[in-house]
């Protein structure tokens, strides 16, 4: 059984997430147009760009220095909130992933969550990010923690990251550009939650078939 | 809508090589999209570092050069800049007496100032001292939102604590000076239309022609609510007044009122409103010190205003009436 997480496997994924987030741009401007101020799909189509461009000079040797060149190419390129938010993501994923096993992928994704929650100051419920994220890491562990297979554990972990971005829909905003809206938010998909529920397909994606 | 553009990802560099040739008085340092002062660093100043997102023009290039910033990093537009410009600026203006960051309110200011502020300290002994602008009383709840957004009140904190740095005073009395200014002013502001982000292509958000939206930040973001076209004289109360039953501006020295244009609303309709708020604030009895009518603060083509009042006294009055010289505020010199 292959490793879930090489070096490989993780430019796969993260290859992926930008193609999916290329392909959804105009869909995530157009989310955040409604309620924030229509920049997230190219700010974020641009920052991933960049990423696979200095992934693909450098191949970076270690799946966690492929994930820290991820988050400072972010972190350097978009700006934004979505910039320093997704590249401590990617920092704090990096800076936690011991090994390339299950049990480290897991891991490596909580303490990412648990970057963008502090570096936000949010919690879920405040409609952002984290209420894709958030619900992703607790399927992910529940579903290795009942023995599951990897693809299976990550196809639940995409599943309950989609569900919690439908749940954005009815929230108030309490955190970012569109908790100015206050109640006005409602009713709108909050683009944060969108774009991170395709991170998580993409590492469902990138990553099936590695046991 | 139409627009000067040749590529819509190349606006904010095309943009500042037009900036650069307009004004020999500034730096630009194209790879890092920092506009800084001819004479940066100028040794023994504190050094004064503003940014955000573009598309706000004048703010902030045009508020560099003398008695106001050293140096202004321009992130696209309406995104704010990432920690690496705010690094190249922070260095490229430490006269050795430390650098102040102003930071608008906003989630990606805040957090993109905040990690370069990090890399700042953990590079070198450069003092950074950050003062956030958040004067927008739009905001009524701040513990269910990001805070009070940074709005009109960051052009006059920007020229008062610069000219306070100007006449060499430290690092921590310009700080003081900036959150004086910051917590003594306040600011509403109107959208009579929206306004159109260039990688989107389409207004930000529809507005019907006899509707405004009131309330709004700088960003084209939907205001905090929608109601009818009234009259300029009505108009100039929805924002005067939740500005005066804010904080207390009677007595004292009066006020600095500066009425801020957002990019699409002509001067004649802009000094129209001045006189709206003029005499919405002679009945309450507040005095004007000093003002400022004009475009300073944009949100690209967006029709509108905003009103910011700061409660001024004789040191403020006096560091407005400073030297300043810079591309868009220019008195003095």
């Amino acid at each position: 059984m292959a490793d879930a997480l090489d070096a490989a496997a993780c430019t796969t994924w993260v290859r992926e997430f930008a193609r999916l987030v290329h392909e959804q741009r105009d869909a995530l401007t157009q989310l955040d147009a409604a309620i924030g101020d229509a920049d997230h799909g190219s700010n974020l189509d641009r920052g991933l760009t960049a990423a696979v461009s200095a992934l693909d000079a450098a191949s970076p040797a270690s799946p966690a220095a492929v994930l820290a060149m991820v988050a400072t190419t972010l972190i350097r390129t978009v700006g934004g909130a979505s910039g320093p938010l997704y590249g401590t993501f990617f920092l704090r994923a990096a800076g936690a992933l011991d090994g390339g096993d299950r049990a480290a992928l897991a891991a490596a994704l909580r303490a990412g969550l648990d970057g963008v929650a502090s570096r936000g100051k949010a919690a879920p419920g405040d409609k952002t990010m984290l209420d894709a994220l958030s619900p992703a890491c607790d399927a992910l562990d529940e579903a290795l923690a009942q023995g599951r297979p990897l693809d299976e554990a990550l196809r639940a972990a995409a599943e309950a990251a989609a569900r919690g971005r439908d749940a954005t829909v009815p929230m108030v905003a309490r955190k970012g550009r569109a908790s100015y809206l206050g109640e006005r938010s409602a009713g709108h998909q909050d683009p944060g939650a969108t774009s991170a529920a395709l991170l998580v397909e993409a590492a469902a994606t990138a990553l099936a078939g590695r046991g | 809508m139409k627009k000067f553009i040749n590529d819509p990802a190349d606006v904010v560099a095309d943009a500042l090589r037009g900036l650069a040739a307009a004004h020999p008085d500034l730096r630009v340092q194209h790879e890092d999209r920092v506009v800084l002062r001819r004479d940066a660093p100028v040794h023994g100043k504190v050094g004064l570092v503003s940014g955000g997102g573009s598309g706000h023009e004048p703010m902030h290039a045009g508020f560099v050069g003398l008695g106001m910033l050293d140096a202004a990093c321009a992130g696209e537009v309406f995104t704010s800049p990432v920690p690496d410009q705010v690094v190249a600026a922070t260095r490229g203006v430490d006269g050795g007496a430390g650098v102040l960051h102003i930071v608008k309110n906003y989630t990606g200011d805040v957090m993109n100032f905040e990690m370069a502020a990090e890399l700042v300290a953990a590079e070198s002994d450069t003092e950074v001292v950050a003062v956030v602008t958040d004067d927008d009383v739009a905001v009524q709840n701040s513990l269910y939102t990001a805070g009070r957004r940074g709005v009109g009140v960051t052009v006059l904190v920007e020229k008062l604590a610069g000219a306070a740095a100007e006449e060499g005073r430290p690092l921590s009395e310009v700080a003081e000076i900036a959150r004086r200014v910051s917590g003594n002013g306040r600011s509403m502001g109107v959208a009579l239309t929206s306004c159109t982000v260039p990688a989107a292509g389409r207004p930000t958000f529809d507005l019907p022609e006899d509707e405004m939206e009131v309330g709004i930040g700088i960003h084209g973001e939907p205001g905090r609510r929608r109601v009818p076209l009234a009259p300029a004289r009505e108009i100039a109360e929805m924002l005067v007044e939740p500005v005066l039953a804010d904080l207390d501006f009677t007595g004292g020295d009066g006020v600095i009122a500066f009425v801020n244009g957002m990019g699409g609303t002509p001067q004649l309709e802009l000094y129209l409103m001045y006189a709206e708020v003029v005499a919405v604030l002679e009945k309450a009895g507040i005095g004007i010190a000093r003002n400022l009518v004009g475009d300073y603060m944009t949100s690209l083509e967006m029709a509108g205003c905003s009103v910011t009042l700061l409660k001024a006294d004789d040191e403020l009055l006096r560091l407005w009436d400073a030297p300043v010289r810079t591309p868009a505020l220019r008195w003095g010199t």
